[in-house]
């Protein structure tokens, strides 16, 4: 019997029903999540990283569907559920925090009220027993004097705090996988680093496994162990974090890393990717990143490049990987 | 020095006024006793968390804003409410959203034209285009995008009409506030290569304000860190970022995420215990001993003055 994992996602395919058209968002995305690890899912926008993220938890816009693939939880393919399984899976299984504490609380209930409401829902827990869980868990994640925190409404709450609101009430049933999307991005670097290192320290804590969805390269590589770089809706190249970046093996990866400020390269010229982030309205035959290569070869333009296992810790997507093809094009290295 | 710098800063003040109840007006000391300067062709970049007054600053500059006391010279000349309007053809800004600072309603052409008509800057309608042709030429833009709007462009590619427009006075001074923030990473790098090779040929100085320590390391000279709107620390990009001194940019250099795992994980991080004060009811002394771990009572008592600790390297604190 195959291993069974927490999560498998396999070839996923999911689009957006536009007035302008069928948006391929995520076309053909295979990834597998064990218990316990931390996954990074880096890209720019229009990757399809966050609909990815979205499509595990179900909460695709209207105009957005699954079209093809499954995602297994379990075992269970989580596409063919209803939506009253759905409801008891989300939260209670999953959660997502999303990228802008601002808007993902309701400012009209106050901070209590909506973190006892995923505990009502999803355990019995009921009054006293709900409140006192969800002061718990403001103090799990670094709130201090949980009891008045609880009675106060989102306005009167830093950035900060709020994400860590955010994340008290999706570990309120301690689910299998944190989904957090760009959780750090709308915040400041010292406050950045408080939330990172408390879900660093409440992977530890829980055990749970977690998804980080970002396009910072910064936040990826202090935290993740796997790493699936995105373009246009495909993986274009996967491994571990030391693979990714001491090793990369895609042309994107490989332009991405060298058109970053770092600590060795201070002093010399970024080198910057050419042209325009890929428009997902318009999407190539071929590898999506096409336009923008520059060893792109003509085979590049008509197929998608397969993907091809570089060692054990490593695949990536690109022709230029594929011996027979490189040389039949009479590329240059 | 025996020249005076392009920009001179001295203790500049922004406070604004804001309502806290319905007869109470408390001051916001946005800009609290600011000093610096800018040498020609050189770029100091400001950095600071959200709120700590550093878009203030380059939009007081600019006089945006009327500062509250204090003064902004340029080669040596105050700048007042008199002269602002010649001044701003020395001193431009480039401003962070590349989709709500260009109108919608005017092509490319139009948006890099106006400067040059409010300045009246060329004899004919002629000169008036070749002049915009260049600029468009300089930033990497198509002649033939000249009659296109706004919202035809992608971000990076407005963020060039932006700074064209601000190079159209032929400004020796450029304010450029967050101009590659709302860029995605691969775009960034191409914006921050241009505005580097705009300064070797054209020789203008930026203010170059970010809170991407990474990027500012980069492209400044000099840094300095703002903290509640005061300067705390100031000095060369190397100085302040590898062996910066004052415990805010030292706890703010070691939260910078990296993109190296090797180094990143090997590093000490100093996270920094709760959340910025409100800048309404500021601690004593010190805006920083709150969330300090070598605050002291001297801490509490007054601000620390910025002294020198060699090689210009500037650190308001009473302790380090």
């Amino acid at each position: 019997m195959e291993k069974e994992y927490l999560l498998s996602v396999q070839d996923l395919h999911t689009s957006f029903f536009t007035d302008s058209g069928e948006v391929h968002a995520v076309n053909g995305v295979s990834f597998n999540l064990d218990p316990g690890e931390i996954l990074g899912i880096v890209g720019e926008s229009g990757s399809g990283k966050s609909v990815t993220a979205y499509s595990i938890m179900q909460i695709l816009e209207s105009t957005g569907k699954v079209v093809g693939g499954k995602i297994l939880y379990k075992g269970d393919d989580l596409t063919k559920w209803s939506s009253k399984k759905l409801d008891k899976f989300r939260g209670k299984c999953v959660s997502i925090i999303f990228q802008d504490p601002m808007t993902s609380l309701n400012p009209v209930f106050t901070i209590g009220n909506q973190i006892e409401e995923a505990i009502k829902l999803h355990t019995d827990k009921k009054g006293k027993e709900a409140s006192d869980r969800a002061a718990e868990l403001l103090s799990l994640v670094g709130i201090t004097d949980p009891e008045k925190r609880l009675r106060q409404y989102p306005y009167e709450l830093s950035g900060g705090m709020r994400q860590r609101v955010m994340i008290a009430m999706a570990l309120a049933c301690e689910p299998d996988i944190l989904i957090a999307d760009e959780p750090t991005t709308a915040l400041d670097v010292t406050i950045q680093a408080q939330i990172l290192e408390l879900i660093q320290e409440l992977q530890k804590k829980i055990g749970m496994a977690v998804i980080l969805v970002t396009h910072d390269l910064g936040v990826i590589a202090e935290l993740c162990d796997n790493i699936i770089v995105m373009y246009g809706g495909r993986i274009c190249e996967r491994g571990t974090a030391r693979e990714i970046f001491y090793n990369p093996k895609h042309e994107y990866t490989k332009g991405l890393l060298k058109s970053i400020p770092n600590v060795n390269n201070m002093k010399e010229k970024l080198i910057p990717i050419a042209g325009t982030p890929i428009n997902i309205l318009n999407l190539p035959k071929g590898c999506a990143f096409c336009a923008r290569c520059e060893n792109c070869m003509k085979i590049c333009l008509d197929q998608v490049p397969v993907e091809l296992s570089i060692n054990e810790n490593h695949k990536a997507s690109c022709w230029m990987n594929v011996k027979e093809v490189f040389e039949a094009e009479g590329g240059k290295k | 020095m025996s020249k005076s710098p392009l920009i001179e800063v001295k203790n500049l003040k922004q406070y604004f006024p804001i309502k806290t109840g319905l007869f109470k007006t408390e001051m916001l000391k946005a800009v609290d006793d600011v000093s610096f300067y800018i040498n020609e062709g050189e770029t100091l970049g400001l950095v600071g968390e959200s709120g700590c007054g550093k878009t203030t600053v380059g939009r007081t500059l600019l006089r945006l804003y009327e500062p509250t006391a204090g003064e902004v010279l340029y080669e040596g000349t105050p700048v007042t409410d008199k002269n602002i309007f010649s001044m701003r053809k020395k001193m431009q800004m480039v401003f962070q959203d590349p989709y709500s600072s260009l109108d919608p309603r005017m092509t490319v052409e139009d948006i890099i034209g106006e400067p040059l008509d409010v300045h009246k800057l060329y004899s004919g309608k002629g000169e008036r285009r070749d002049k915009i042709l260049h600029l468009m030429e300089l930033v990497g833009l198509n002649a033939e995008h000249a009659t296109r709007y706004a919202h035809e462009f992608s971000g990076g590619q407005r963020q060039r009409i932006g700074i064209a427009r601000a190079l159209a006075v032929d400004p020796k001074f450029i304010v450029c506030d967050e101009p590659v923030s709302a860029l995605d990473v691969s775009i960034q790098a191409q914006v921050i290569n241009m505005f580097e090779e705009l300064q070797e040929k054209l020789g203008v100085a930026y203010l170059f304000i970010a809170h991407d320590l990474l990027v500012v390391h980069h492209i400044s000279k000099r840094i300095a860190v703002m903290y509640m709107g005061k300067i705390v620390e100031t000095g060369t990009a190397d100085d302040v970022n590898y062996n910066s001194i004052h415990p805010y940019t030292c706890s703010l250099m070691s939260a910078v995420p990296i993109p190296d795992p090797d180094f990143i994980r090997g590093r000490q991080r100093i996270v920094l215990e709760g959340d910025v004060p409100s800048p309404l009811h500021m601690p004593s002394g010190c805006p920083f001993r709150t969330r300090c771990k070598h605050a002291c009572e001297k801490c509490a008592e007054a601000m620390p003055p910025l002294t020198d600790r060699g090689n210009g390297h500037m650190v308001a604190c009473w302790v380090k």
